[in-house]
């Protein structure tokens, strides 16, 4: 069938510039750039080019420009390119349109609608450079009070196990599946470096890996892949995962193309089989269910390791999250409407869910009007895209915040949204032997250690403005935010004044 | 044989966490065989303690041998939901019936059971080179037997059943895309998930069936020849990737 799909993008080559070296044509995973041998020239196949620049960055010469297509329809502001383009892809396949990251709608993001205080005049800024500034951040329950000895020295209370974070900023869930084994070991490596933690996502623990388990999150989903008593007991916290920001309420499908001999053995499935996880875990259809699972993680792990559980940030979070609490559960994880994935139903990514900032100001409200915020930690995940949104999550009340893109992209990731086809030029999300390559862990993780020390500096720096000189004073703190431009209704829900009052 | 060291628990009013610290405590002293009495509804026994007999005597509670990995399991009554959740090693033999979701998400190890079963059966089972899960149920089962199968073997008797009557589940194997599942008896097409074909048995369906139900019977005082006399449907998957052409890209 003809498609009638225009290309999403142009490339340019200048002519004066190329040397046909040919570069662009090996590095396209997508088969946009080709060599002519005919007419000794290369040339591009413009209907495959998805945007994701790595052609551009690794032309010697600089010859290439990629840009979005200028050509446009009639001006339709109901009948948008988008709209347009994703039922002519429905016309020509008959599938669920599949997709890759987190949704690209133009959703309020309240993290730009919230601005951080600062001293002045009234108490002393404290300067990072010359004090010191603490990031530590404990994860897991806490006793609802402490008590200490007759001669005060020593804690009597019995405190459950603690997660220590360095900083409050832990690499959230990817499998080895979704994302290449380089990936991995480079997220894997950056978090003990930098003292947080790395989630394997659902997908097993590779044996090359196991020595990063002690900074581990070992995840246990509806596939249950990879997942025996070894895997629980190596982690430092084991986490269930109910639901995903980017895809709520459904289930993976990691397709069999993607289930290598190495895929399937760290997930214990065979070899080009497709990996299914359900859309619910069939042993948890309520609340008493959920705390069954987290019990029977806690009997397999002997009590040893805080059990974290995953939700996407819907309608009813404030209500679930407090019965996930009362289940049992140490530490609950939050992931927003913009949380990403390696594939999802475009459907599902762009429509169902909240915004993470409005599931967490109502998650802290109702955990602290019930007495029970103390019981769990609240880590938030989706879309934190610089270290002024995890300080305002943390002003927010979370207790730490999850970042994925952000660390695909200090990777190399353009957030060109293909991971779903298994191609990615950057060897980041593919199992492709040749792509994976791409990725080499010892640079990977130097750029991820980079990232985190960058934004460790910018937490330090707010922190010191507002005259705070430890994370531990910021949390929950929401006087230190403002809001702008947000109804009354949004600043109620984001307990939150305006800017100005 | 070996005479192992053994131990007896009364689990009269315990809890479960309170059975699960005393199991602990008896394994580390070194008892590789415990008799539970009197135990009611108590959750997770055989979860977290290695390769230990256990002989549970009462009414066990949900996920009896969660994520189990090695331990061997005689019930001498009936056991309740989730029994076998995510096993990675052992064997479980029931004798009465079992609730919902019974080996969830296994591994591999092996579960008996005597009677019937409930909902969900065997759902996500799944199988890697010698790690091969395998149910047995006596009895019949309810709707869903062996959703989303990935691998291992399921074996439906249904020797309750009367001369000709047909097995009780519906939807079986809906969303399966590995392993097998061995019918005993009449099943209609209709009871079966759209993803399953159906064939006779081969001699290498006989000889793996054959293990089973003579362990099966040896377990439970039946005639395991007499059983395999009547005619099994072999249930596979038709498709690796059962959902493959969902999606558009």
């Amino acid at each position: 069938m003809k498609t009638y799909l225009p290309p999403k993008f142009i490339i340019e080559r200048d002519q004066y510039r190329c040397t046909q070296c040919q570069a662009c044509v090996s590095q396209c995973s997508f088969d946009a750039n080709y060599y002519d041998a005919e007419d000794d020239e290369v040339r591009s196949r413009e209907e495959n080019c998805v945007g994701c620049h790595r052609c551009v960055v690794f032309c010697p010469t600089n010859a290439i420009t990629v840009r979005e297509n200028p050509s446009s329809y009639r001006r339709n502001e109901s009948w948008t390119h988008e709209a347009i383009e994703d039922i002519i892809k429905q016309s020509e396949t008959g599938g669920m349109l599949l997709t890759g990251m987190g949704t690209d709608k133009g959703y309020p993001i309240f993290w730009d609608h919230l601005l951080l205080n600062a001293s002045q005049v009234t108490n002393p800024s404290i300067d990072p450079l010359r004090e010191p500034m603490e990031l530590t951040t404990y994860l897991g329950q806490k006793p609802d009070m402490v008590k200490l000895t007759s001669d005060s020295t020593d804690i009597e209370t019995e405190i459950t196990n603690q997660i220590k974070l360095d900083i409050p900023i832990m690499l959230t869930a990817m499998s080895y599946g979704a994302i290449s084994l380089n990936t991995q070991e480079s997220l894997a490596r950056a978090a003990t470096e930098a003292g947080t933690l790395w989630n394997t996502g659902e997908g097993g623990l590779h044996p090359s890996l196991r020595k990063y388990a002690n900074n581990m999150v070992a995840q246990v989903a509806s596939g249950r892949f990879g997942v025996h008593s070894e895997y629980l007991n190596m982690a430092r916290v084991v986490e269930i995962k109910i639901g995903q920001g980017a895809k709520p309420g459904i289930g993976g499908h990691l397709p069999g193309e993607k289930v290598s001999l190495d895929v399937s053995a760290t997930r214990m499935i065979p070899q080009g089989t497709d990996a299914l996880s359900p859309a619910p875990q069939h042993d948890i259809y309520s609340i008493e269910d959920l705390s069954q699972l987290i019990y029977a993680l806690k009997e397999a792990t002997n009590y040893t390791k805080p059990i974290s559980v995953k939700i996407a940030a819907v309608h009813n979070s404030a209500a679930i999250a407090s019965g996930m609490v009362r289940a049992g559960a140490d530490i609950i994880v939050l992931d927003g409407l913009r949380g990403s994935t390696g594939a999802t139903p475009k459907i599902i990514r762009d429509n169902v869910g909240i915004p993470i900032e409005l599931a967490l100001a109502a998650v802290d409200e109702r955990l602290r009007k019930e007495g029970i915020r103390n019981k769990a930690s609240i880590v938030v995940a989706g879309g934190i895209r610089n270290s002024g949104d995890v300080t305002k999550a943390i002003a927010l009340g979370a207790d730490a915040v999850y970042i994925g893109t952000a660390a695909l992209i200090a990777l190399g990731c353009h957030v060109c949204q293909q991971c779903h086809t298994g191609k990615c030029a950057w060897g980041i999300c593919t199992t492709n032997v040749g792509l994976t390559k791409r990725i080499n862990p010892n640079i990977g993780t130097r750029r991820l250690t980079n990232l985190l020390n960058s934004w460790s500096l910018e937490i330090k720096d707010m922190l010191g403005g507002m005259g705070i000189n430890a994370i531990e004073s910021l949390r929950g703190n929401r006087l230190h935010l403002r809001g702008v431009g947000l109804s009354d209704t949004e600043l109620k829900i984001l307990g939150v004044r305006a800017a100005g009052s | 044989m070996k005479k192992l060291s053994s131990a007896q628990v009364n689990a009269f009013n315990m809890t479960t966490r309170e059975l699960s610290c005393k199991l602990r405590e008896i394994v580390a002293d070194g008892s590789e065989r415990i008799e539970i009495h009197n135990t009611c509804g108590q959750r997770y026994i055989g979860t977290g303690l290695g390769a230990v007999q256990l002989d549970i005597y009462g009414t066990p509670g949900n996920d009896l041998g969660a994520f189990m990995d090695g331990a061997e399991i005689t019930v001498h009554g009936n056991a309740q939901d989730g029994c076998g959740n995510t096993m990675n090693a052992g064997k479980i033999i029931i004798h009465g019936n079992a609730g919902d979701t019974l080996g969830l998400s296994a591994r591999d190890g092996k579960v008996f059971v005597k009677g019937n079963v409930g909902y969900r059966t065997g759902i996500h089972m799944k199988e890697y080179h010698a790690q091969k899960p395998v149910i047995i149920i006596g009895g019949t089962a309810q709707d869903f037997f062996g959703e989303y199968m990935a691998g291992g073997i399921l074996v439906l008797l249904g020797l309750n059943l009367q001369e000709g009557e047909r097995q009780k589940a519906n939807f079986i194997g809906t969303g399966m895309h590995g392993g097998v599942i061995y019918v005993r008896g009449k099943v209609e097409d209709f009871q079966l998930g759209k993803e399953l074909g159906t064939a006779d048995l081969n001699e290498e369906d006989y000889d793996a069936l054959g293990k089973i139900v003579n362990e099966f019977a040896s377990y439970f005082g039946h005639d395991a020849q007499e059983i395999l006399k009547c005619k099994f449907t072999k249930l596979y998957p038709l498709y690796l990737r059962p959902y493959g052409k969902l999606y558009a890209y």
